[in-house]
């Protein structure tokens, strides 16, 4: 399992990452560590699969994308057969399998909405099972925070991250 | 906000990570023929636009002991639910909150938040905080556990 000091590296890094040169080197020096421990650390965890991924999480939406929310119920006689026609299309980016009648939930992410609707009906077709959709209509939280860091231990403020032309 | 060809190109070179080198930006734009300082203004400028939400790290929440994951779904009356979802959003354990049209008759709920637990037992005790909030407003919920992992890949944008 992870050290007090990975935990603490992964909290803060939740936060936010400095557009700045050396920005590693400015996460080390507010945890009070050097350059090459972050670096060694992230590495790691990384490795380890603690952490998926380090780097900008982009909100593709904001590009004319869309993210859709969609299910199905899967007859389990054919479970294994439906799995695999959802998961063969590429804009299929999570799916799920869930304890309820709608048993199969997935995420098709689409460079348009007009795509997404393209992806939803030929998974009906291949399927031939109703497709319910549920495309997001409004946005209250995207993102989760873990409780991370074990009682006592705490963090140091997050670095600014500068913005815009600001940054240069 | 359209992407331009070199949008697209910086988003494909960093869509799976920044590299874990002392000067990363340089190393990001040596690979697209720019200066790290143009990587960095253009990833300024989309944390402004709201194109990129952060640049950080994304926990494993299973690996890190957090392995019950339930989609809870609430039906809460249309008038109510906009001022309610806000507060749900702030509790522990949520994320992913997000307004939803029903699909009736099979599927009634229209408020969907995410909760994560290291038991099924922490997120049922969430799911009651959520209940508490609702109150009157909320006509039935439910809780759907994920039982496997059938696919994650998150969105791969291809280069043009």
């Amino acid at each position: 399992m992870p050290s007090v000091e990975d935990l603490r590296l992964m909290a803060y890094l939740h936060g936010g990452f400095p557009l700045v040169d050396e920005p590693y080197a400015a996460v080390a020096q507010a945890l009070g560590t050097t350059e090459q421990d972050v670096l060694q650390r992230l590495q790691r965890l990384l490795n380890e699969g603690y952490l998926t991924r380090f780097g900008p999480l982009f909100q593709i939406e904001r590009a004319g994308g869309q993210f859709v929310l969609a299910a199905l119920s899967a007859p389990e006689a054919q479970w294994d057969g439906v799995a695999a026609q959802v998961n063969a299309l590429p804009e299929v980016a999570h799916n799920y399998r869930r304890e309820h009648a709608l048993n199969m939930w997935f995420v098709v992410a689409a460079e348009s909405p007009a795509l997404a609707r393209q992806v939803l009906q030929r998974i009906e077709d291949t399927t031939g099972l109703k497709v319910h959709a549920f495309p997001k209509e409004r946005e209250y939280r995207v993102e989760l925070r873990l409780p991370l860091l074990p009682p006592g231990v705490t963090l140091p403020p997050p670095l600014e991250v500068p913005h815009g032309a600001g940054c240069v | 906000m359209a992407l331009d060809a070199f949008d697209r190109a910086l988003i494909a070179a960093t869509q799976a990570g920044l590299p874990l080198v002392a000067r990363p930006y340089d190393a990001v734009g040596a690979a697209l023929g720019v200066s790290g300082e143009r990587v960095r203004q253009r990833l300024g400028e989309m944390l402004e636009t709201g194109l990129i939400r952060r640049v950080g790290a994304v926990p494993h929440h299973y690996k890190l002991g957090f392995t019950a994951n339930g989609m809870s779904v609430w039906d809460v009356a249309d008038a109510e639910v906009d001022a309610l979802a806000r507060q749900v959003a702030l509790l522990p354990g949520v994320s992913h909150c997000y307004l939803r049209p029903r699909s009736l008759p099979v599927w009634p709920y229209n408020l969907f938040a995410m909760l994560h637990g290291r038991s099924r037992d922490e997120v049922s005790e969430q799911a009651t905080h959520i209940a508490q909030l609702l109150g009157a407003h909320c006509r039935q919920h439910d809780i759907l556990y994920s039982s496997a992992v059938l696919k994650k890949t998150g969105l791969r944008l291809k280069e043009d």
